[in-house]
């Protein structure tokens, strides 16, 4: 029999049972929703991340101290190694190719402003190159400069969420701050509202020179001994690195890394630093994400089968409750392959339109979900055809069996079945 | 008048029900033939075999042993396959209960067997004419998208009957086709299958009702699955 005659038997079949047609359906439908809402929203974390990653600035490289391969040597202090205040300086004046350096030292500290007390805030002492390298604008007033962390002037920054806390309407400029006892702070400017970077929430906190931080608001003991260690550099590179030009991201990292071996008296296979390009953080978070999507897209291809177990099982009822309407076909001519092809197509159209109102109920129950989780989510084309190609052969597979037993009921008993 | 063709020509037909450990001989060496354009009647006791006889000659069942020519064609040894092709090309048939789908037009219902009809060369519009004009010819042209839950037993069978013609089938085989109706609606199914048959269709219905039987030429009685005598019917009804 011709496809087109048997789509149209099997159809009408269907429409005949609209409920038990909707109710096969519904496995489908679920299933097929399932995978698309799930890899909607992994893809939409991964998304968020990595936006995070590159919202910390582009082209960007991070060197860090290697504490744990300091070499405790002879004629070595016990804290070698490591990556020292003045190396920013070096990388910043001796590679080609450096648009900005950054450093920064972090210390956590109750802070007072006026009457208002703040607990565990965090102060980031950092660099002149800071703004620009982590696209943070001032709002008001003004950023330190060079000459004022060589001098350790002891003013700050506030972040706009910390502003409004410790100053409320009142503007914050020229207001002290104190930190700890007595380390008192003058306030020179706000930046603007950046947002969450990752888990980093950069609003609430502030800005000191780093020599502020590494001078009078270290609590280990030992600061004065550690003297202006650094655990990490920031460095970012020209734009046109990698792109437009001969240089790659490459050259320069093996600039910097030959640069600081010679200043740490270490040799490039044993350093005491790491360095790591924002490419390879993405990338580690992008096999953890494609963990994470790969578990939901299981989670989801399970409850397909189960939407493919479904289909049989109703399937299966369905040939009985029409084993009357099986023998009258095979009276006036169906043959086995006609009746097995029948039940199949049934099993076929009613995966694909389970599937069909699977992607839309997945297109809309995702961004229902972003809108009431106001988690975002990002419809991804493949998940899509995946979720629809897998209905599809998950009702030929489980549309099979029962197709096959319809097609080999024996004429007169199916005639005479009650 | 041209010379007469066999139709049906079955030899010692033989049907065996295994029922676990004993076995029912549902017909025990039963022969039968029927002549192109005969009218013939089956009857005989409840359980002498008519059913499967019906079944038998209807392509339904193979015999357990036997010969069965149908249209010139062995079909005793034939296939599933072949036997849906000969049940779809070269029979029609006609059950007491009807036998039509549920909630499925009359139209519906009748076209069927072209659905299945692989050797058709009709169109889709010609199929479909034609369900419409078989319809029309047993009456029921102004019925054709009724379902049969919307229709009187007559007028099912009426359907049914649109439905055993739809592919000129060389037989048509009635199994008691008026036994679920009021003696009215029997006597106008008679007289539609009367009707057939002064047309030429080769008919072979079950009955055990005499006044049925006597619309036709002839009728073979069955006792225990064999046949135990014929008689000629002289008389015609109008
Ligand atoms: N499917 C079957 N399985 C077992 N025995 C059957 C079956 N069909 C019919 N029979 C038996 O075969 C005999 C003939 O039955 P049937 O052909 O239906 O007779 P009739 O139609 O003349 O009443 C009966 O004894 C009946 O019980
Ligand atoms: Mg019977």
């Amino acid at each position: 029999m011709k496809p087109i005659k048997v789509t149209k038997i099997a159809w009408l079949a269907l429409v005949k049972n609209k409920i038990r047609s909707l109710l096969t359906m519904l496995g489908i439908i679920i299933g097929v929703a399932a995978v698309i809402i799930m890899i909607a929203i992994s893809a939409g974390t991964e998304k968020s991340i990595q936006e995070a990653i590159t919202g910390l600035g582009s082209n960007l490289i991070y060197v860090q101290a290697s504490m744990g391969a300091a070499r405790m040597g002879p004629g070595m202090q016990s804290s070698g190694g490591g990556l020292v205040y003045d190396d920013a300086f070096a990388i910043a004046e001796q590679i080609n190719g450096v648009a900005g350096v950054v450093v920064e030292q972090t210390s956590t500290q109750n802070v007072k402003a006026g009457d208002t007390i703040l607990e565990n805030i965090t102060i980031m002492g950092t660099t002149a190159d800071f703004p620009s390298v982590r696209d943070m604008e001032i709002a008001s007033g003004r950023y330190f400069t060079q000459d004022e962390i060589d001098r350790t002037k002891p003013i700050a920054v506030l972040g706009s969420n910390l502003a409004e806390e410790m100053f409320g309407e009142t503007d914050p400029y020229g207001q002290t701050i104190t930190v700890g006892d007595s380390v008192r702070l003058t306030v020179v400017g706000v930046f603007e509202e950046k947002g969450m970077v990752g888990e980093v929430d950069y609003d609430s906190r502030f800005y000191t020179p780093i020599t502020i931080v590494l001078e009078k608001l270290t609590n280990n003991p030992f600061a004065r001994f550690l003297g202006d260690r650094v655990r990490l550099i920031y460095v970012e590179v020209d734009e046109s690195i990698g792109e437009n030009s001969e240089r790659t991201l490459d050259d320069v990292i093996y600039q910097i890394e030959f640069l600081l071996a010679k200043r740490h008296e270490v040799t490039l296979e044993e350093p005491d630093f790491t360095i790591t390009t924002q490419q390879d953080i993405i990338t580690t978070q992008e096999s953890t994400t494609a963990a994470f999507r790969s578990l939901l897209a299981w989670v989801a291809g399970v409850s397909l089968v189960v939407g493919g177990i479904g289909i049989m099982n109703i399937m299966l009822v369905s040939v009985t409750e029409r084993t009357r309407e099986i023998g009258i076909r095979q009276s006036v001519g169906a043959t086995p392959s006609d009746i097995r092809w029948q039940f199949l197509t049934e099993a076929l159209l009613l995966s694909l339109v389970g599937g069909l109102i699977g992607v839309v109920a997945g297109i809309v129950g995702s961004w229902i979900f972003g809108q009431a989780s106001g988690m975002r989510t990002v419809i991804v084309a493949s998940s899509v055809l995946l979720a629809f190609g897998s209905a599809a052969i998950v009702g030929v597979f489980f549309g099979y069996y029962p197709a096959n037993q319809a097609a080999q009921l024996d004429p007169i008993e199916a005639l005479r079945y009650e | 008048m041209k010379k007469s063709k066999v139709i049906i020509d079955g030899k010692n037909l033989v049907k065996v029900y295994q029922m676990g450990d004993f076995e029912v001989r549902a017909l025990n060496g039963a022969s039968i033939q029927v002549q192109e354009g005969e009218f013939m009647a089956i009857m005989g006791p409840s359980g002498s075999g008519k059913s499967t006889l019906m079944n038998v000659l209807g392509c339904l069942m193979s015999p357990t042993s036997g010969e069965y020519f149908l249209d010139g064609e062995d079909v005793s040894e034939l296939n599933k396959v072949e036997l849906a092709r000969i049940r779809n090309q070269k029979l029609g048939f006609i059950f007491q209960n009807y036998n039509l789908l549920a909630r499925t037009s009359a139209f519906q219902n009748v076209i069927l067997p072209l659905f299945y009809n692989r050797a058709s060369l009709l169109t889709e519009e010609e199929q479909q004419e034609k369900a419409a004009q078989i319809l029309e010819a047993v009456g029921l042209g102004d019925r054709i998208y009724h379902e049969p839950q919307e229709l009187s037993g007559g007028q099912q069978q009426r359907v049914s009957i649109a439905r055993a013609l739809v592919n000129d089938p060389v037989l048509v085989l009635a199994d008691e086709p008026t036994g679920n109706l009021d003696s009215r609606s029997g006597a106008e199914i008679m007289a539609l299958l009367k009707d057939l048959h002064r047309k030429g269709t080769t008919i072979v219905m079950v009955t055990h009702d005499p006044e049925i039987a006597a619309y036709t030429d002839r009728t073979i009685h069955l006792l225990d699955g064999k046949v135990a005598r014929e008689v000629k019917n002289g008389k015609e009804h109008a």
